[in-house]
């Protein structure tokens, strides 16, 4: 894949993400998000990220899309008239300045994939050396999450617990009342 | 709101497709240390084809029994990962620290290969039963009043 693929490819996100927000009806709004997920999965493996590629294309095109279609049936449609707040100048002025900024900054970054980067010489190394022979595990990624820092991953899906906890409890009491209506 | 699908199309496809689903699902979760995948995404994609039965073939079906016991178990996932760690801390080693597991006959590093696949199971666990438990509540609590959207 060449670089005009791969500005195609960023037009396509910037063009599902601007459609996602401006779509009036909910339901294609959460179709065009889902297809967003999909070109940024697709984003995540030009650059080499397989892993979250994969998680990506899994959760916000696959689970992500059931949740909020899931959610907007829950919910009851109310439509509002609405009308754009004053005094939005200083959003006008100030955004553009903050994009001159960012792309400033950006100069100054390490380039794509350079070795001599900070981050690919401070604990990189370290992992892709040690990966294979301490843990038998080729995917430097796996152990990395699972070995090597398994103590976040745990915190992780601790955190994916309460989630799961926190809906039964929000929504557990209704299915007694479905009984009796 | 739930119910069977009427189609017969999306009746017959989910029959086919599901267990193809759950196998790559299981195949992701297992190659995970070889490839990409591992146990945050198998256990996304064995979850999501639960819940494509769930809408396929309706609460209603055999499948209710099952899944409503099976969100039960809902700490099962963590308690697994959690427990590696705990086994590794009862061998004399430190928490989540894989070359202290108590197996036999195995050099350290195939320890924290079994270490990691552990750890790795107990993510999809939690992973999949958690994404079916939000799903279901979603599901079960817009059954009250159902007749208004």
């Amino acid at each position: 894949m060449n670089v005009y693929a791969n500005l195609s490819l960023v037009l396509l996100l910037i063009l599902t993400a601007a459609g996602a927000i401006l779509i009036k009806d909910l339901i294609g709004a959460v179709l065009v998000l889902g297809s967003y997920s999909f070109f940024l999965a697709l984003l995540w493996a030009w650059l080499g990220a397989v892993d979250v590629a994969f998680t990506e294309a899994v959760v916000g095109a696959g689970l992500a899309t059931v949740l909020f279609l899931l959610a907007l049936f829950l919910t009851v449609p109310l439509e509002q008239k609405g009308q754009l707040p004053r005094g939005q100048w200083p959003a006008f002025v100030g955004l553009p300045l903050l994009g001159i900024l960012l792309l400033y900054i950006a100069e100054d970054l390490p380039k794509f994939g350079d070795p001599l980067s900070p981050s690919n010489t401070h604990l990189a190394p370290d992992y892709l050396m040690h990966s294979l022979p301490a843990t038998k595990t080729p995917n430097v990624v796996t152990s990395v999450l699972m070995d090597f820092r398994s103590l976040d991953t745990l915190i992780e899906t601790a955190v994916i617990f309460t989630a799961g906890i926190a809906t039964a409890c929000l929504l557990r009491t209704s299915r007694h009342d479905s009984h009796t209506r | 709101m739930i119910r069977t699908h009427d189609s017969l199309i999306v009746q017959i496809i989910g029959r086919v497709l599901i267990p193809l689903i759950q196998l790559f699902g299981i195949y992701v979760l297992c190659f995970g240390q070889f490839g990409p995948g591992g146990g945050f995404v198998g256990g996304v994609i064995v979850g999501t084809s639960l819940v494509f039965s769930m809408l396929v073939f309706g609460l209603d079906s055999a499948w209710q029994r099952i899944i409503f016991r099976v969100i039960q178990g809902d700490g099962v996932g963590l308690l697994v990962f959690a427990g590696v760690g705990g086994l590794c801390l009862l061998a004399g080693g430190e928490f989540l620290n894989y070359t202290e597991l108590p197996i036999p006959g195995l050099d350290a590093a195939s320890r924290r290969f079994v270490g990691i696949f552990m750890a790795q199971l107990g993510v999809a666990i939690d992973v999949a039963v958690t994404a079916l438990s939000i799903v279901l509540h979603l599901a079960d609590s817009s059954r009250g009043y159902g007749a208004s959207s």
